[in-house]
């Protein structure tokens, strides 16, 4: 028996046009807009203003987790509402060594950050040891997230704690996390978290390099957990997945245990949302506990819904849709955005069921049988 | 040793100690029986609906269970498949395998198939990925990440899809399929189990006459390689399955036989009319 090797598997996942699209991605992002913003003059036309880098950077950030969020909810039925304390955990632990890299420029010309030496520390606590080295850094953001997903999800689903039930206690767990980051004594800066980041391995964290590079890793990621998810829903473990979705009870009476799958899925999506809020804190220069409220995880699920669930490229575009829309309104007209949001929710749910991807596809069948 | 406190690694070697021979991993049916209940009991909020039930299922037999609503047929598979656990008694699949220490997807693995009340199929999915997933084969989540679908499962597929009929429906999501359809699926589903002993509950419900007649050639075709233990009202059907009928009532048997001979007990005919 010849068997297709796994790599061969693994990239034909994804279709045709699915390697196009990602072609195109890649070029516009790692490419063209990089190029645009480094070599063009900024008084030319065709200048890609540091804001708008920073702005898609950011919003690439959010997609990653958009995605991660499809693979538990869109393909798995398992609606995390406290996915923001994956991204907050990730940006948390790629924050303690930004914090540690400005070294004695910060206001107090002290070895340690800023808010220890307005609280009288005189020593790091235990926990940040290593948070000076780059790759034990790297480390944190990997293993953290998907250490505290691992255990919660055990105990969740090991207890068959399912659906509305589910969604509540993963609210309760990230606002449990932001209260106990907003006390000064936890050792993260307290209520207002980290920021004034100075440098990433000695070179300057403003610099148009930086950014640009930042950007392109952001970018890389989102592209590859793309074609990730896209190998793991087409798997035969996709297909439990989905099997899982419609009839539990029934995967476990025809051998399976569901509690492997959704446990791996589940710690999956935390390590795609750590990285992702790694990515972030760098780009967008904070992270504070605010990261970990319960609306910016309801937010996420709001993303995925206006995309498509189940469609891993409907949640991108619902990411890019909402913070484009939002940061519009919070600028033209910032006391109308969670009206809008909240519109969003009521017409997506009534009338898109699937998602702008779900409508174009009607569209596109409808164009077809005309 | 007492049979709840089972010790595996003890029982093989007590059995081959004294010569008939012993598989590990199969059902041992040195004597001839698949199915031990006995004295099986389960309450819920102090209500019996198991009371100290007591059932033999010899390897290879078609069994008929019948028995008024509330008379505990669905509990009993409930306990045997896992689902409920027992509050006492014991409950052995072949010689050796304590059911009552096993989880339901460990009671899968061993042998026993189900198939539920009302049919359960992934609506999602095509019929070719429900019988898929249904395979015999290692269902660990790390296996799965790298499974890859081979010609002889393929072949097992195609074999099945041929038996339930629906092998012009194979790329349809299983959803759409009519009541009876997703019947056929749902036995389709339990036989690419390869199971020893297949549980089924109500499996003609909502089927046309035509199915129903069809079904029951199936299962009869079944007995000897498997062993059957089916759950139905429909007396129709009972009488053309054959096999020994068993009338539960009240959580306990009330009467065994041939269905003739059931349908004239005193006792049944009460229960089913009322005092």
């Amino acid at each position: 028996m010849s068997r297709t090797p796994f790599i061969v598997r693994f990239l034909g996942a994804t279709p045709k046009q699915g390697w196009i699209a990602i072609a195109i991605a890649a070029a516009i992002t790692l490419v063209l807009l990089p190029a645009l913003h480094l070599l063009v003059p900024a008084s030319s036309p065709f200048h890609v203003s540091a804001y708008v880098i920073t702005l898609v950077g950011k919003i690439m950030c959010y997609a990653i987790v958009a995605v991660a969020m499809d693979l538990i909810w869109g393909y798995t039925g398992i609606l995390s509402l406290g996915h923001g304390v994956f991204f907050a955990l990730g940006g948390y632990a790629f924050g303690m060594y930004l914090m540690r890299q400005i070294g004695r420029d910060g206001s107090y010309q002290s070895d340690l950050p800023d808010f220890m030496v307005f609280l009288d520390w005189k020593a790091l606590p235990w926990y940040w040891t290593g948070s000076d080295s780059f790759l034990w850094s790297l480390l944190l953001v990997l293993v953290v997230p998907a250490l505290v997903a691992l255990v919660f999800g055990f105990f969740a689903f090991r207890s068959r704690i399912k659906g509305v039930y589910f969604s509540i206690i993963t609210q309760a767990l990230t606002f449990a996390a932001m209260l106990f980051f907003f006390r000064n004594e936890t050792g993260f800066g307290g209520n207002n978290g980290f920021t004034d980041f100075k440098r990433i391995l000695g070179h300057s964290i403003t610099a148009p390099e930086m950014r640009v590079t930042l950007f392109a890793l952001t970018a890389a990621m989102l592209l590859g957990t793309l074609v990730l998810g896209r190998y793991l829903v087409t798997s035969k473990f996709g297909r439990v997945l989905a099997a899982i979705r419609d009839a539990e009870s029934r995967v476990m009476f025809i051998g399976y245990n569901p509690l492997h799958y959704k446990l791996f899925i589940w710690t999956l999506s935390a390590l795609l949302c750590g990285i992702a809020g790694a990515l972030y804190v760098p780009q967008v220069g904070i992270i504070n506990p605010g990261e970990m409220s319960p609306a910016n995880s309801i937010e996420i699920a709001i993303w995925v819904a206006v995309g498509g669930r189940a469609t891993l490229v409907g949640p991108v575009l619902g990411a890019f849709i909402v913070n484009l829309a939002k940061s519009f309104f919070t600028v033209a007209f910032p006391e109308y955005w969670l009206f809008f949001l909240g519109a969003l929710f009521v017409v997506v749910t009534l009338w898109l069921p699937d998602g702008v991807v779900g409508l174009w596809r009607k569209l596109r069948n409808k164009g077809v049988a005309a | 040793m007492t049979a709840h406190t089972i010790d595996r690694e003890q029982a093989w070697e007590d059995s081959t100690s004294i010569g008939h021979p012993l598989v590990q991993g199969e059902v041992d049916l040195s004597h001839n029986v698949i199915l031990y209940l006995d004295n099986v009991t389960v309450s819920f909020d102090g209500f019996r609906a198991l009371n100290a039930l007591s059932l033999n299922i010899d390897a290879g037999e078609l069994r008929c269970i019948i028995g008024p609503n509330g008379a505990g047929k669905t509990t009993m598979m409930d306990v045997i498949t896992g689902k409920t656990r027992a509050d006492r008694g014991k409950l052995f699949f072949g010689q050796t395998i304590d059911l009552r220490r096993m989880t339901e997807a460990e009671i899968a693995h061993a042998g026993i198939g189900r198939k539920f009340q009302k049919p359960t199929v992934f609506e999602n999915l095509s019929v070719f990925e429900n019988l898929e997933l249904s395979m015999k084969m290692d269902k660990r989540a790390r296996v799965s990440l790298f499974a890859w679908l081979d010609d002889d499962a393929r072949d097992k597929v195609a074999d099945t899809l041929r038996l339930i009929r629906l092998d012009g429906e194979a790329g349809r999501p299983a959803g759409l399929l009519s009541h009876g359809q997703k019947q056929w699926l749902e036995i389709g589903m339990l036989l690419m189990q390869d199971p020893k002993l297949l549980l089924l509950d109500e499996p003609v419900a909502g089927m046309t006459d035509d199915e129903t007649a069809r079904t029951g050639e199936l299962f009869k075709s079944l007995a000897g390689k498997h062993s059957l233990v089916v759950v139905e009202h429909d007396m129709a059907f009972i009488e053309q399955l054959g096999g020994v009928v068993t009338v539960l009532h009240e959580g306990s048997v009330l009467a065994e036989g041939d269905l003739a001979t059931v349908q004239n007990d005193q006792r049944v005919i009460e229960v089913y009319l009322g005092r």
